[in-house]
């Protein structure tokens, strides 16, 4: 497989402090990478490394073929990033917040037309292009907010909790939303709370205080600690 | 100790809550399961005289949420959903406010919030803006119970964290509620269901369903199978696919089955399985567990 993201000896330190400690790990062209760990683990400031949002103090990092020291604005045109708190446009409709951040990214005018029309058939958001964002449900939100993260067919999309507090079934919706970027040779890399959805990631990494303690496919993982699911192995891990 | 009757809350043309009635016992731990949006703040409000319901009536220790605000405020504790103390406050100074507006000093009720609050004390001097999540959310239960509460309720206390915090909170929960505190609790997370005595799952403003975890549980229709292939993905779309299915969805590494039929034959599904490419096929019948059961309740209450 094709390696997309490299990461070798990655170290942040904040003053005292150490964030990341000798992260290392690499992921491929449209593999499913989780990112777990406890709140405060770490992964928001990795995430921002890879990002080409926050330098690293030390460590080799290319995301997509870049250096995060040097070509950060090359990292930021070739990944998709969904935060926790997207930002969306209530009073723009569903095509047009789309089209909007086509724009910014830079695409042309016929670019955003196809694109537009590509992915709202895609994730089934056609019969509501024409709603304002501000009225639709959670889930429909999230699924925007993922739909506007590829606008420019981004080589890695980084999905920060996307799932959260939405109904199961819709949960479940999102996922295979996932599978379809992933199946496109779109890499995906997310975190999660819902340690049922770590089962679907091809390989998962758990990360505590700064490190990652482990990092392997699902099935592996619950072999190598004896246990019936991710959940249990997190708990053993964390506790 | 919550008695509710037919609550109604609309906001403009949409109804935020409809028709909705259950009791709280004393003492115990209710859980309203749902997802964002589902009505569960409003009602939370409502129940906590924040806002007013357009229809229906409900009493808390005997006390109508809306003639008895004031005294009611003296006997409930809240915790809101997003965070709502004083960011420039320290944390003993946040705790002392709310004890001053209740009457009480934080020494009188110190017991109730002790193992609580002996986990943030070594950050007392902090100002509150300035704590990490888990350590707010900590702060926030303490100030709603810093005037002894006999009802507590929190809105989403655990979303967003993670899942070894989310068990340790709910530790603090069953401690509370071995001191005689009721409590009434939201969460979108339906692994939480089974800490609860009872719970009521909720969606678009109606109950679905409502009872203890274990017995919940017969609400599911007819018989659910647990599906594995090599192929996830694969699997679910041919799944879909098979001419007496209901439902199909994945549920970590399996695909959880529901037919649309009472005499679904297995063998029947494993040949068409295999004859479509399927190697390590493995049908089983298992017990529903909550968000199998939630999400076939969507389908009939739709």
């Amino acid at each position: 497989m094709e390696t997309i993201i490299e990461v070798k000896h990655l170290y942040k330190r904040f003053g005292h402090f150490v964030a990341n400690h000798d992260l290392n790990f690499s992921v491929g062209k449209g593999e499913i990478f989780g990112f777990l760990g406890a709140n405060g683990a770490g992964k928001t400031t990795a995430i921002k490394i890879l990002c080409g949002l926050l330098a690293p103090t030390s460590g080799e990092i290319s995301v997509a073929g870049y250096d995060v020291y040097t070509q950060t604005e090359e990292i930021k045109k070739s990944i998709g990033y969904m935060s926790q708190r997207f930002s969306l446009y209530p009073d723009l409709t569903l095509a047009e917040n789309i089209s909007f951040y086509g724009g910014i990214y830079g695409l042309s005018r016929a670019e955003v037309r196809q694109r537009t029309t590509e992915i709202l058939e895609q994730f089934d958001l056609g019969a509501f292009r024409k709603q304002l964002v501000g009225a639709l449900p959670l889930g429909w939100l999230q699924k925007l907010a993922f739909a506007v993260a590829l606008i420019h067919r981004p080589k890695i999309v980084f999905l920060d909790e996307p799932t959260s507090g939405v109904d199961p079934v819709t949960r479940r919706q999102f996922w295979e939303l996932i599978y379809l970027a992933s199946n496109q040779g779109i890499t995906v890399f997310v975190t999660t709370h819902y340690m049922d959805e770590a089962e679907y990631c091809h390989r998962v990494s758990i990360m505590q205080e700064g490190r990652i303690v482990a990092l392997d496919t699902p099935t592996r993982l619950k072999q190598n600690y004896q246990a019936a699911t991710i959940y249990d192995v997190f708990l053993h891990i964390v506790r | 100790m919550v008695t509710a009757k037919n609550i109604t809350k609309r906001y403009g043309e949409i109804t935020a809550l409809n028709d909705l009635s259950f009791e709280v016992e004393p003492g115990s731990l209710f859980g309203f399961i749902g997802p964002d949006g589902a009505g569960k703040t409003s009602l939370f409000r409502i129940l906590t005289s924040l806002i007013l319901p357009d229809e229906g009536q409900v009493r808390v220790d005997g006390l109508d949420v809306v003639a008895d605000y004031r005294k009611l405020r003296q006997i409930v504790g809240y915790m809101p959903g997003r965070f709502s103390l004083y960011s420039d406050l320290s944390v003993i100074e946040n705790l002392n406010f709310f004890a001053t507006v209740f009457g009480t000093t934080v020494k009188e009720n110190y017991e109730l919030i002790r193992d609580i609050y002996i986990q943030i004390e070594p950050f007392k001097d902090r100002l509150a803006g300035r704590l990490s999540g888990g350590m707010k959310q900590k702060l926030a239960l303490s100030c709603a119970l810093i005037h002894k509460p006999r009802l507590l309720v929190l809105d989403e206390p655990t979303t967003g964290v993670d899942a070894v915090s989310r068990r340790e909170f709910w530790d603090l929960l069953l401690g509370l509620k071995s001191q005689g505190i009721t409590i009434l609790v939201s969460t979108p997370y339906m692994d939480e269901a089974a800490l609860c005595d009872r719970v009521a799952l909720i969606q678009k403003g109606s109950i679905l369903a409502s009872d203890t975890p274990e017995r919940i549980l017969q609400h599911f229709r007819g018989t659910l199978y647990s599906v594995q292939s090599e192929n996830l993905y694969q699997l679910l779309h041919d799944l879909r696919e098979y001419p007496a299915t209901r439902s199909a969805y994945p549920f970590g590494p399996d695909v959880h089955y529901a037919p649309d039929t009472n005499d679904l034959n297995p063998n029947d599904l494993q040949a068409y399985l295999i004859g479509r490419g399927h190697f390590g096929v493995n049908i089983q019948t298992i017990t529903p567990g909550i968000e199998d059961l939630f999400m076939d309740l969507m389908e009939t209450h739709h």
